[in-house]
Protein backbone atom coordinates (compact mmCIF):
# COMPACT_ATOMS: atom_id res chain seq x y z
CA UNK A 1 0.00 0.00 0.00
CA UNK A 2 2.73 2.43 1.06
CA UNK A 3 4.57 1.23 -2.19
CA UNK A 4 1.44 2.86 -3.90
CA UNK A 5 0.99 5.62 -2.13
CA UNK A 6 4.42 6.42 -2.98
CA UNK A 7 3.88 5.76 -6.76
CA UNK A 8 1.28 8.15 -7.02
CA UNK A 9 2.54 10.89 -4.81
CA UNK A 10 5.32 10.60 -7.55
CA UNK A 11 3.31 11.14 -10.55
CA UNK A 12 0.79 13.47 -8.73
CA UNK A 13 3.93 15.82 -8.26
CA UNK A 14 5.08 15.08 -11.89
CA UNK A 15 2.21 16.04 -13.44
CA UNK A 16 1.78 19.63 -11.49
CA UNK A 17 4.21 20.36 -14.24
CA UNK A 18 2.92 21.89 -17.50
CA UNK A 19 5.52 19.80 -19.83
CA UNK A 20 4.89 16.53 -18.02
CA UNK A 21 1.19 16.87 -19.21
CA UNK A 22 2.25 18.25 -22.07
CA UNK A 23 4.54 15.74 -23.15
CA UNK A 24 1.86 12.86 -22.48
CA UNK A 25 -0.33 14.64 -24.70
CA UNK A 26 2.48 14.49 -27.56
CA UNK A 27 3.57 11.25 -26.59
CA UNK A 28 -0.28 9.68 -27.01
CA UNK A 29 -1.06 11.54 -30.16
CA UNK A 30 2.13 10.73 -32.36
CA UNK A 31 1.63 6.88 -31.22
CA UNK A 32 -1.76 7.67 -32.10
CA UNK A 33 -1.10 8.90 -35.61
CA UNK A 34 2.32 6.45 -36.09
CA UNK A 35 -0.13 3.17 -35.49
CA UNK A 36 -3.18 4.51 -37.78
CA UNK A 37 -1.39 5.09 -40.72
CA UNK A 38 0.78 1.76 -39.59
CA UNK A 39 -1.99 -0.56 -40.89
CA UNK A 40 -1.52 0.43 -43.99
CA UNK A 41 1.93 1.04 -44.16
CA UNK A 42 2.51 -2.71 -43.06
CA UNK A 43 0.25 -4.10 -45.32
CA UNK A 44 1.52 -2.28 -47.85
CA UNK A 45 4.71 -4.03 -47.82
CA UNK A 46 6.02 -0.19 -46.37
CA UNK A 47 7.18 -0.48 -43.46
CA UNK A 48 10.45 -0.40 -44.30
CA UNK A 49 10.14 2.94 -45.89
CA UNK A 50 9.54 4.13 -42.82
CA UNK A 51 12.87 2.38 -41.70
CA UNK A 52 14.55 4.83 -44.43
CA UNK A 53 12.54 7.76 -43.45
CA UNK A 54 13.58 7.65 -40.04
CA UNK A 55 16.98 8.01 -40.80
CA UNK A 56 16.84 10.65 -43.40
CA UNK A 57 15.71 12.49 -40.09
CA UNK A 58 18.08 12.01 -37.94
CA UNK A 59 20.54 13.59 -40.80
CA UNK A 60 17.90 16.47 -41.16
CA UNK A 61 18.14 16.92 -37.14
CA UNK A 62 21.23 17.13 -37.34
CA UNK A 63 22.10 19.27 -39.90
CA UNK A 64 19.35 21.63 -38.08
CA UNK A 65 21.06 21.50 -34.79
CA UNK A 66 24.33 22.42 -36.36
CA UNK A 67 22.95 25.33 -38.50
CA UNK A 68 21.18 25.92 -34.62
CA UNK A 69 18.00 26.99 -35.95
CA UNK A 70 15.28 27.85 -33.64
CA UNK A 71 13.30 24.47 -33.97
CA UNK A 72 14.89 21.33 -35.25
CA UNK A 73 11.79 20.48 -37.10
CA UNK A 74 11.10 23.28 -39.07
CA UNK A 75 14.22 22.08 -41.77
CA UNK A 76 14.00 17.67 -40.79
CA UNK A 77 10.46 17.94 -41.77
CA UNK A 78 10.36 19.54 -45.22
CA UNK A 79 14.05 17.56 -45.82
CA UNK A 80 12.37 14.13 -44.93
CA UNK A 81 9.09 15.01 -46.56
CA UNK A 82 11.07 15.07 -49.97
CA UNK A 83 12.94 12.19 -49.62
CA UNK A 84 9.92 10.51 -48.87
CA UNK A 85 8.78 11.81 -52.13
CA UNK A 86 11.99 10.98 -53.62
CA UNK A 87 11.49 6.97 -52.37
CA UNK A 88 8.41 6.44 -53.18
CA UNK A 89 8.52 7.86 -56.82
CA UNK A 90 11.85 5.67 -57.24
CA UNK A 91 9.94 2.51 -56.16
CA UNK A 92 7.23 2.95 -58.51
CA UNK A 93 9.95 3.02 -61.31
CA UNK A 94 10.39 -1.08 -62.07
CA UNK A 95 14.12 0.03 -63.67
CA UNK A 96 15.63 1.21 -60.36
CA UNK A 97 15.11 -1.10 -57.53
CA UNK A 98 13.13 0.53 -54.19
CA UNK A 99 15.03 -1.07 -52.10
CA UNK A 100 18.11 0.00 -52.85
CA UNK A 101 17.03 3.56 -53.23
CA UNK A 102 15.88 3.61 -49.77
CA UNK A 103 19.14 2.00 -48.53
CA UNK A 104 21.41 4.30 -50.38
CA UNK A 105 19.25 7.54 -48.53
CA UNK A 106 18.73 6.19 -45.40
CA UNK A 107 22.64 5.00 -45.25
CA UNK A 108 23.50 8.38 -46.33
CA UNK A 109 21.53 10.35 -44.24
CA UNK A 110 22.76 8.73 -41.06
CA UNK A 111 26.66 9.19 -41.89
CA UNK A 112 26.91 12.57 -43.11
CA UNK A 113 24.68 13.63 -40.16
CA UNK A 114 26.38 12.02 -37.77
CA UNK A 115 29.58 13.60 -39.67
CA UNK A 116 28.03 17.08 -39.72
CA UNK A 117 27.87 16.47 -35.86
CA UNK A 118 31.17 15.56 -35.27
CA UNK A 119 32.98 18.25 -37.57
CA UNK A 120 30.30 21.21 -36.26
CA UNK A 121 29.04 20.67 -33.35
CA UNK A 122 29.44 23.50 -31.08
CA UNK A 123 28.49 21.10 -27.59
CA UNK A 124 31.05 19.15 -26.00
CA UNK A 125 28.81 16.50 -25.97
CA UNK A 126 28.37 15.06 -29.16
CA UNK A 127 27.91 11.46 -28.45
CA UNK A 128 24.93 12.27 -26.10
CA UNK A 129 23.66 14.24 -28.70
CA UNK A 130 23.82 11.58 -31.51
CA UNK A 131 22.67 9.35 -28.60
CA UNK A 132 19.36 11.82 -28.09
CA UNK A 133 18.25 12.18 -31.80
CA UNK A 134 18.87 8.10 -32.02
CA UNK A 135 16.83 7.30 -28.80
CA UNK A 136 15.47 9.90 -28.10
CA UNK A 137 15.58 11.69 -24.96
CA UNK A 138 16.04 10.66 -21.44
CA UNK A 139 13.71 12.99 -20.05
CA UNK A 140 10.56 14.21 -21.85
CA UNK A 141 11.23 17.44 -20.00
CA UNK A 142 13.49 18.60 -22.68
CA UNK A 143 10.36 19.14 -24.95
CA UNK A 144 10.31 22.59 -26.23
CA UNK A 145 6.26 24.67 -25.91
CA UNK A 146 7.14 25.15 -29.72
CA UNK A 147 7.84 21.11 -29.84
CA UNK A 148 4.42 20.63 -28.69
CA UNK A 149 2.38 22.92 -30.30
CA UNK A 150 3.73 21.77 -33.79
CA UNK A 151 3.40 17.93 -32.28
CA UNK A 152 -0.50 18.92 -31.53
CA UNK A 153 -1.42 20.77 -34.86
CA UNK A 154 0.06 18.48 -36.89
CA UNK A 155 -1.35 15.35 -34.91
CA UNK A 156 -4.67 16.82 -35.68
CA UNK A 157 -3.91 17.87 -39.22
CA UNK A 158 -3.47 13.44 -39.49
CA UNK A 159 -5.82 12.38 -37.81
CA UNK A 160 -8.69 14.24 -40.07
CA UNK A 161 -6.86 13.25 -43.03
CA UNK A 162 -7.08 9.66 -42.13
CA UNK A 163 -10.55 9.90 -40.93
CA UNK A 164 -11.38 11.74 -44.12
CA UNK A 165 -10.05 9.26 -46.65
CA UNK A 166 -10.06 5.96 -44.51
CA UNK A 167 -12.32 4.21 -47.51
CA UNK A 168 -10.05 5.54 -50.01
CA UNK A 169 -6.88 4.31 -48.01
CA UNK A 170 -8.72 0.77 -47.20
CA UNK A 171 -9.34 0.35 -51.35
CA UNK A 172 -5.77 1.33 -51.94
CA UNK A 173 -3.96 -0.56 -49.64
CA UNK A 174 -6.41 -4.19 -50.13
CA UNK A 175 -6.10 -3.93 -54.28
CA UNK A 176 -4.18 -0.88 -55.82
CA UNK A 177 -5.29 -2.16 -59.32
CA UNK A 178 -8.96 -2.00 -58.60
CA UNK A 179 -8.58 1.18 -57.14
CA UNK A 180 -6.58 2.89 -60.36
CA UNK A 181 -9.26 1.06 -62.19
CA UNK A 182 -12.69 2.21 -60.47
CA UNK A 183 -10.74 6.25 -60.55
CA UNK A 184 -9.25 6.48 -57.44
CA UNK A 185 -5.84 8.74 -57.79
CA UNK A 186 -4.01 5.86 -56.12
CA UNK A 187 -0.49 8.00 -56.72
CA UNK A 188 -1.84 10.72 -55.17
CA UNK A 189 -3.28 9.26 -52.19
CA UNK A 190 0.37 6.90 -51.66
CA UNK A 191 1.89 10.24 -51.96
CA UNK A 192 -0.06 11.46 -49.15
CA UNK A 193 0.24 8.68 -47.35
CA UNK A 194 4.45 8.76 -47.80
CA UNK A 195 3.99 12.51 -46.54
CA UNK A 196 2.24 11.77 -43.81
CA UNK A 197 4.64 9.29 -42.83
CA UNK A 198 7.29 11.56 -43.17
CA UNK A 199 5.93 14.11 -40.68
CA UNK A 200 5.21 11.44 -38.12
CA UNK A 201 8.47 10.14 -38.19
CA UNK A 202 9.87 13.56 -37.73
CA UNK A 203 7.21 14.68 -35.00
CA UNK A 204 8.31 11.24 -33.12
CA UNK A 205 12.28 11.81 -33.19
CA UNK A 206 11.30 13.80 -29.93
CA UNK A 207 9.78 10.85 -28.51
CA UNK A 208 11.05 7.59 -29.30
CA UNK A 209 14.28 8.87 -31.14
CA UNK A 210 14.79 7.82 -34.78
CA UNK A 211 16.11 4.84 -34.46
CA UNK A 212 12.86 3.52 -32.86
CA UNK A 213 10.24 4.88 -34.69
CA UNK A 214 9.30 2.25 -36.87
CA UNK A 215 8.10 -0.18 -33.70
CA UNK A 216 5.86 2.68 -33.45
CA UNK A 217 4.75 2.30 -36.91
CA UNK A 218 4.67 -1.63 -37.21
CA UNK A 219 4.16 -3.53 -33.60
CA UNK A 220 0.59 -1.88 -32.76
CA UNK A 221 -0.62 -2.83 -36.62
CA UNK A 222 0.97 -6.48 -35.90
CA UNK A 223 -0.36 -7.05 -32.20
CA UNK A 224 -3.73 -5.97 -33.86
CA UNK A 225 -3.78 -8.14 -36.69
CA UNK A 226 -2.98 -11.02 -34.61
CA UNK A 227 -6.31 -10.95 -33.42
CA UNK A 228 -9.06 -8.81 -35.55
CA UNK A 229 -9.84 -9.58 -38.56
CA UNK A 230 -11.22 -6.74 -40.45
CA UNK A 231 -9.58 -3.29 -41.59
CA UNK A 232 -11.64 -1.32 -39.19
CA UNK A 233 -11.47 -3.36 -35.69
CA UNK A 234 -7.64 -3.96 -37.06
CA UNK A 235 -7.27 0.04 -37.22
CA UNK A 236 -9.02 0.76 -33.88
CA UNK A 237 -7.59 -1.55 -32.14
CA UNK A 238 -4.10 -0.87 -33.09
CA UNK A 239 -4.38 2.79 -32.19
CA UNK A 240 -5.96 1.68 -29.03
CA UNK A 241 -3.12 -0.67 -28.08
CA UNK A 242 -0.80 2.28 -29.29
CA UNK A 243 -1.88 5.07 -27.18
CA UNK A 244 -2.53 2.89 -24.50
CA UNK A 245 1.58 1.50 -24.63
CA UNK A 246 2.55 5.05 -25.35
CA UNK A 247 0.97 6.30 -22.01
CA UNK A 248 1.73 3.67 -19.73
CA UNK A 249 5.45 3.77 -20.99
CA UNK A 250 6.03 7.32 -20.76
CA UNK A 251 4.24 7.28 -17.09
CA UNK A 252 6.48 4.16 -16.41
CA UNK A 253 9.86 6.52 -17.52
CA UNK A 254 8.88 8.86 -15.28
CA UNK A 255 8.53 6.70 -12.31
CA UNK A 256 11.56 4.34 -12.88
CA UNK A 257 14.14 6.85 -14.28
CA UNK A 258 14.05 5.00 -17.87
CA UNK A 259 14.72 6.50 -21.16
CA UNK A 260 10.84 7.24 -22.55
CA UNK A 261 11.54 5.69 -26.01
CA UNK A 262 13.04 2.37 -25.42
CA UNK A 263 10.66 1.93 -22.52
CA UNK A 264 7.32 2.45 -25.03
CA UNK A 265 8.88 -0.24 -27.24
CA UNK A 266 9.16 -2.51 -24.84
CA UNK A 267 5.75 -1.93 -23.94
CA UNK A 268 4.64 -2.55 -26.98
CA UNK A 269 6.68 -6.03 -27.87
CA UNK A 270 5.46 -7.15 -24.49
CA UNK A 271 2.03 -6.05 -26.33
CA UNK A 272 2.83 -7.66 -29.36
CA UNK A 273 3.73 -11.06 -27.43
CA UNK A 274 0.34 -10.92 -25.59
CA UNK A 275 -2.10 -10.67 -28.76
CA UNK A 276 0.26 -13.20 -30.31
CA UNK A 277 -0.84 -15.60 -28.13
CA UNK A 278 -4.47 -14.34 -27.80
CA UNK A 279 -4.57 -14.68 -31.89
CA UNK A 280 -2.74 -18.55 -31.51
CA UNK A 281 -5.10 -19.56 -28.53
CA UNK A 282 -7.86 -18.03 -30.99
CA UNK A 283 -6.73 -20.13 -33.81
CA UNK A 284 -6.88 -23.38 -31.44
CA UNK A 285 -10.43 -22.74 -30.71
CA UNK A 286 -11.65 -21.92 -33.78
CA UNK B 1 -22.57 4.55 -79.89
CA UNK B 2 -18.96 3.78 -79.23
CA UNK B 3 -17.60 3.40 -76.27
CA UNK B 4 -14.49 1.97 -76.96
CA UNK B 5 -12.09 2.22 -80.07
CA UNK B 6 -8.51 0.34 -80.09
CA UNK B 7 -6.35 1.40 -83.17
CA UNK B 8 -3.43 -0.59 -84.13
CA UNK B 9 -2.72 -1.74 -80.08
CA UNK B 10 0.36 -3.12 -79.75
CA UNK B 11 0.63 -4.66 -75.97
CA UNK B 12 3.64 -6.01 -73.76
CA UNK B 13 6.20 -5.41 -71.25
CA UNK B 14 9.35 -3.89 -70.77
CA UNK B 15 9.44 -3.47 -74.89
CA UNK B 16 8.47 -7.38 -75.81
CA UNK B 17 5.52 -7.00 -77.41
CA UNK B 18 2.74 -9.38 -76.38
CA UNK B 19 -0.02 -9.20 -79.06
CA UNK B 20 -0.14 -5.93 -81.95
CA UNK B 21 -1.97 -4.94 -84.41
CA UNK B 22 -5.59 -4.69 -82.32
CA UNK B 23 -8.53 -2.79 -84.02
CA UNK B 24 -11.54 -3.24 -82.62
CA UNK B 25 -14.42 -1.38 -81.48
CA UNK B 26 -16.95 -2.01 -78.85
CA UNK B 27 -19.83 -0.37 -79.21
CA UNK B 28 -23.08 0.53 -75.81
CA UNK B 29 -24.50 -2.85 -75.46
CA UNK B 30 -22.29 -4.74 -76.95
CA UNK B 31 -21.03 -8.18 -75.32
CA UNK B 32 -17.85 -8.64 -75.98
CA UNK B 33 -16.23 -12.14 -75.55
CA UNK B 34 -12.11 -12.41 -75.35
CA UNK B 35 -10.94 -15.99 -76.16
CA UNK B 36 -7.33 -17.10 -76.93
CA UNK B 37 -4.63 -19.32 -75.54
CA UNK B 38 -3.15 -19.12 -72.53
CA UNK B 39 -0.65 -16.08 -72.09
CA UNK B 40 -1.67 -14.52 -75.67
CA UNK B 41 -2.64 -11.17 -74.08
CA UNK B 42 -6.23 -11.41 -73.11
CA UNK B 43 -5.41 -10.01 -69.38
CA UNK B 44 -2.81 -7.63 -70.87
CA UNK B 45 -5.58 -5.67 -72.76
CA UNK B 46 -8.07 -5.67 -70.48
CA UNK B 47 -5.18 -4.08 -67.99
CA UNK B 48 -4.58 -1.51 -70.55
CA UNK B 49 -7.73 -0.66 -71.15
CA UNK B 50 -8.54 0.26 -67.78
CA UNK B 51 -5.47 2.09 -67.83
CA UNK B 52 -3.63 0.39 -65.33
CA UNK B 53 -0.31 -0.15 -68.11
CA UNK B 54 0.50 1.79 -71.12
CA UNK B 55 0.39 0.40 -74.52
CA UNK B 56 3.47 -0.41 -76.49
CA UNK B 57 1.97 1.70 -79.10
CA UNK B 58 -1.27 2.76 -81.04
CA UNK B 59 -4.44 4.60 -79.03
CA UNK B 60 -7.24 3.16 -77.05
CA UNK B 61 -9.85 5.90 -77.49
CA UNK B 62 -13.28 6.50 -75.19
CA UNK B 63 -16.66 7.99 -76.77
CA UNK B 64 -20.14 7.90 -75.53
CA UNK B 65 -19.47 9.87 -72.45
CA UNK B 66 -17.94 6.46 -70.51
CA UNK B 67 -15.77 7.95 -67.65
CA UNK B 68 -13.63 5.63 -65.63
CA UNK B 69 -15.94 5.76 -62.67
CA UNK B 70 -18.48 4.07 -64.44
CA UNK B 71 -16.63 1.17 -65.10
CA UNK B 72 -16.60 -2.23 -63.15
CA UNK B 73 -13.64 -4.41 -62.96
CA UNK B 74 -13.18 -8.51 -62.01
CA UNK B 75 -9.11 -9.46 -62.41
CA UNK B 76 -8.05 -12.98 -63.12
CA UNK B 77 -5.98 -12.67 -59.97
CA UNK B 78 -5.51 -10.62 -57.03
CA UNK B 79 -2.57 -10.66 -55.15
CA UNK B 80 -3.75 -9.81 -51.69
CA UNK B 81 -2.11 -11.03 -48.56
CA UNK B 82 -3.15 -14.22 -46.44
CA UNK B 83 -3.31 -12.00 -43.13
CA UNK B 84 -5.16 -8.91 -44.93
CA UNK B 85 -7.49 -7.59 -41.90
CA UNK B 86 -10.86 -7.27 -44.11
CA UNK B 87 -14.34 -7.96 -43.62
CA UNK B 88 -16.35 -9.41 -46.97
CA UNK B 89 -18.35 -6.24 -46.04
CA UNK B 90 -15.63 -3.87 -46.21
CA UNK B 91 -13.99 -5.09 -49.86
CA UNK B 92 -17.62 -4.54 -51.55
CA UNK B 93 -18.20 -1.41 -49.93
CA UNK B 94 -14.80 -0.48 -51.56
CA UNK B 95 -16.87 -1.03 -54.98
CA UNK B 96 -18.79 1.98 -54.82
CA UNK B 97 -16.11 4.12 -53.85
CA UNK B 98 -15.98 4.85 -57.39
CA UNK B 99 -19.04 7.01 -57.36
CA UNK B 100 -18.60 8.85 -54.24
CA UNK B 101 -16.05 11.46 -55.43
CA UNK B 102 -14.93 13.85 -52.60
CA UNK B 103 -17.73 12.16 -50.43
CA UNK B 104 -15.91 10.58 -47.28
CA UNK B 105 -17.96 8.09 -45.48
CA UNK B 106 -20.58 5.03 -47.35
CA UNK B 107 -24.06 6.11 -46.90
CA UNK B 108 -27.31 3.79 -46.05
CA UNK B 109 -27.90 3.26 -50.17
CA UNK B 110 -23.66 2.14 -50.78
CA UNK B 111 -24.42 -0.04 -47.88
CA UNK B 112 -28.17 -1.60 -49.03
CA UNK B 113 -26.11 -1.89 -52.89
CA UNK B 114 -23.53 -3.86 -50.91
CA UNK B 115 -25.89 -6.15 -49.92
CA UNK B 116 -27.84 -6.46 -53.02
CA UNK B 117 -24.86 -7.53 -54.51
CA UNK B 118 -24.09 -10.07 -51.84
CA UNK B 119 -27.38 -11.55 -52.03
CA UNK B 120 -27.18 -11.67 -55.94
CA UNK B 121 -23.69 -13.58 -55.37
CA UNK B 122 -25.83 -15.72 -52.18
CA UNK B 123 -23.08 -15.04 -50.13
CA UNK B 124 -24.86 -12.59 -48.01
CA UNK B 125 -24.16 -14.81 -45.42
CA UNK B 126 -20.57 -14.31 -45.36
CA UNK B 127 -20.45 -10.49 -44.88
CA UNK B 128 -18.96 -10.20 -41.63
CA UNK B 129 -16.46 -13.26 -42.25
CA UNK B 130 -12.72 -12.24 -43.33
CA UNK B 131 -12.05 -11.92 -47.04
CA UNK B 132 -8.57 -13.52 -46.76
CA UNK B 133 -9.73 -16.84 -45.01
CA UNK B 134 -12.23 -17.84 -47.62
CA UNK B 135 -12.11 -20.39 -49.81
CA UNK B 136 -11.09 -19.52 -53.74
CA UNK B 137 -14.85 -19.79 -54.86
CA UNK B 138 -16.09 -17.86 -52.03
CA UNK B 139 -13.47 -14.90 -52.87
CA UNK B 140 -14.58 -14.84 -56.87
CA UNK B 141 -17.84 -14.47 -55.55
CA UNK B 142 -16.81 -11.22 -53.08
CA UNK B 143 -14.72 -10.11 -56.16
CA UNK B 144 -17.52 -10.41 -58.31
CA UNK B 145 -20.00 -8.33 -56.10
CA UNK B 146 -17.77 -5.76 -55.64
CA UNK B 147 -17.08 -5.81 -59.54
CA UNK B 148 -21.18 -5.06 -59.78
CA UNK B 149 -20.98 -2.35 -57.29
CA UNK B 150 -18.63 -0.45 -59.37
CA UNK B 151 -20.06 -0.53 -62.65
CA UNK B 152 -22.33 1.69 -64.08
CA UNK B 153 -22.16 1.40 -68.24
CA UNK B 154 -19.14 -1.26 -68.72
CA UNK B 155 -18.18 -4.17 -66.57
CA UNK B 156 -15.23 -5.85 -67.61
CA UNK B 157 -14.42 -9.87 -66.16
CA UNK B 158 -11.00 -11.61 -66.91
CA UNK B 159 -12.40 -14.97 -66.18
CA UNK B 160 -15.60 -14.96 -64.16
CA UNK B 161 -16.67 -18.10 -63.58
CA UNK B 162 -13.14 -19.69 -62.61
CA UNK B 163 -13.45 -21.16 -59.73
CA UNK B 164 -17.41 -21.04 -59.71
CA UNK B 165 -19.14 -24.11 -59.32
CA UNK B 166 -21.28 -25.67 -61.74
CA UNK B 167 -24.59 -23.79 -60.47
CA UNK B 168 -23.00 -20.60 -59.72
CA UNK B 169 -20.84 -20.67 -63.25
CA UNK B 170 -24.88 -20.96 -64.52
CA UNK B 171 -26.47 -18.62 -62.61
CA UNK B 172 -23.55 -16.20 -63.22
CA UNK B 173 -23.63 -16.09 -66.75
CA UNK B 174 -27.65 -15.45 -66.63
CA UNK B 175 -27.00 -12.97 -64.35
CA UNK B 176 -24.55 -10.85 -66.89
CA UNK B 177 -26.47 -11.46 -69.45
CA UNK B 178 -29.40 -10.04 -67.32
CA UNK B 179 -26.45 -7.37 -66.58
CA UNK B 180 -26.57 -6.66 -70.66
CA UNK B 181 -29.85 -7.55 -72.01
CA UNK B 182 -32.28 -5.36 -69.40
CA UNK B 183 -29.58 -2.74 -67.95
CA UNK B 184 -27.82 -2.11 -71.04
CA UNK B 185 -24.34 -2.27 -69.26
CA UNK B 186 -21.61 -2.83 -71.71
CA UNK B 187 -19.89 -6.42 -71.50
CA UNK B 188 -15.85 -7.07 -71.93
CA UNK B 189 -15.36 -10.53 -70.88
CA UNK B 190 -12.23 -13.22 -71.04
CA UNK B 191 -13.34 -16.45 -71.28
CA UNK B 192 -12.17 -19.96 -71.99
CA UNK B 193 -15.24 -21.51 -72.20
CA UNK B 194 -16.35 -21.44 -75.73
CA UNK B 195 -19.23 -22.83 -75.69
CA UNK B 196 -21.01 -20.06 -73.49
CA UNK B 197 -18.66 -17.63 -75.20
CA UNK B 198 -20.28 -18.35 -78.43
CA UNK B 199 -24.12 -19.13 -76.30
CA UNK B 200 -23.96 -15.23 -74.64
CA UNK B 201 -21.65 -12.50 -76.81
CA UNK B 202 -22.52 -10.81 -79.31
CA UNK B 203 -18.79 -9.89 -80.58
CA UNK B 204 -16.25 -11.98 -80.23
CA UNK B 205 -11.85 -10.50 -80.47
CA UNK B 206 -9.91 -13.68 -80.92
CA UNK B 207 -5.96 -13.34 -80.06
CA UNK B 208 -2.80 -14.93 -79.85
CA UNK B 209 -4.12 -16.83 -83.31
CA UNK B 210 -2.76 -15.05 -86.79
CA UNK B 211 -4.82 -13.04 -88.20
CA UNK B 212 -6.54 -11.67 -85.08
CA UNK B 213 -9.99 -12.01 -85.39
CA UNK B 214 -12.78 -9.30 -84.47
CA UNK B 215 -16.26 -9.07 -85.00
CA UNK B 216 -19.93 -10.88 -84.62
CA UNK B 217 -20.00 -14.16 -83.08
CA UNK B 218 -22.29 -15.07 -86.54
CA UNK B 219 -19.12 -13.87 -88.35
CA UNK B 220 -16.78 -15.64 -86.05
CA UNK B 221 -18.98 -18.78 -86.52
CA UNK B 222 -17.97 -18.38 -90.19
CA UNK B 223 -14.63 -18.33 -89.76
CA UNK B 224 -11.26 -20.51 -90.44
CA UNK B 225 -10.68 -19.63 -86.90
CA UNK B 226 -14.23 -19.93 -85.34
CA UNK B 227 -14.63 -23.15 -87.39
CA UNK B 228 -11.65 -24.48 -85.95
CA UNK B 229 -12.31 -23.44 -81.99
CA UNK B 230 -15.91 -23.53 -82.16
CA UNK B 231 -15.43 -27.72 -82.56
CA UNK B 232 -13.18 -27.87 -79.30
CA UNK B 233 -16.49 -25.75 -77.61
CA UNK B 234 -18.57 -28.60 -78.77
CA UNK B 235 -21.07 -26.20 -80.31
CA UNK B 236 -20.49 -27.54 -83.95
CA UNK B 237 -21.64 -30.92 -82.65
CA UNK B 238 -24.55 -29.52 -80.65
N1 LIG C 1 3.78 -8.39 -65.18
C1 LIG C 1 4.32 -8.96 -66.28
N2 LIG C 1 5.60 -8.71 -66.62
C2 LIG C 1 6.12 -9.25 -67.74
N3 LIG C 1 5.47 -10.07 -68.57
C3 LIG C 1 4.18 -10.36 -68.28
C4 LIG C 1 3.54 -9.82 -67.12
N4 LIG C 1 2.27 -10.28 -67.08
C5 LIG C 1 2.14 -11.08 -68.15
N5 LIG C 1 3.27 -11.12 -68.87
C6 LIG C 1 3.47 -11.86 -70.14
O1 LIG C 1 2.56 -11.37 -71.09
C7 LIG C 1 1.98 -12.43 -71.81
C8 LIG C 1 0.46 -12.31 -71.77
O2 LIG C 1 -0.01 -12.44 -70.44
P1 LIG C 1 -1.55 -12.33 -70.06
O3 LIG C 1 -1.66 -12.40 -68.60
O4 LIG C 1 -2.13 -11.15 -70.75
O5 LIG C 1 -2.12 -13.67 -70.73
P2 LIG C 1 -3.61 -14.20 -70.77
O6 LIG C 1 -4.02 -14.20 -72.20
O7 LIG C 1 -4.47 -13.45 -69.83
O8 LIG C 1 -3.41 -15.70 -70.28
P3 LIG C 1 -4.34 -16.61 -69.34
O9 LIG C 1 -5.33 -17.28 -70.22
O10 LIG C 1 -3.38 -17.60 -68.78
O11 LIG C 1 -4.95 -15.76 -68.30
C9 LIG C 1 2.50 -13.73 -71.20
O12 LIG C 1 3.42 -14.28 -72.10
C10 LIG C 1 3.18 -13.33 -69.94
O13 LIG C 1 4.35 -14.06 -69.79
MG1 LIG D 1 -5.38 -13.85 -68.07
Amino acid sequence: MLEFNNIFEKLSLYFQYPFVRYALIVGVLIALCASLLGVSLVLKRFSFIGDGLSHVAFGAVAIASVLKLSNNMYLAIPITVLCAIAILSSSQNAKIKGDAAIAVISVGALATGYLVLNIFAASANISGDVCTTLFGSTSILTLKPSDVWLSIVLSIIVLTLFILFYNKIFAITFDEDFAVASGIRVKAYNLLIAVVTAIIIVLAINLVGSLLISALIVFPALSAMRVFKSFKSATICSAIISVVAAALGIIISILAGTPVGSTIVVVNIVNFALFYLVGALKGVKA
Amino acid sequence: MTLLTCKDLSLGYDGATVVEGLNFTVNAGDYLCIVGENGSGKSTLIKTILRLKSPISGEILTGGGLKPNQIGYLPQQTQIQKDFPASVMEVVLSGTLNQKGFKAFYNKADKQKAKDNLAKMDILNLQNKCYSELSGGQQQRVLLARALCATQKLLLLDEPVSGLDPKLTIEMYKLIEKLNKEHGITIIMISHDFSAALKYASHILHIGYKPLFFGTKDDYLNSEVGKAFSIIGGVANA
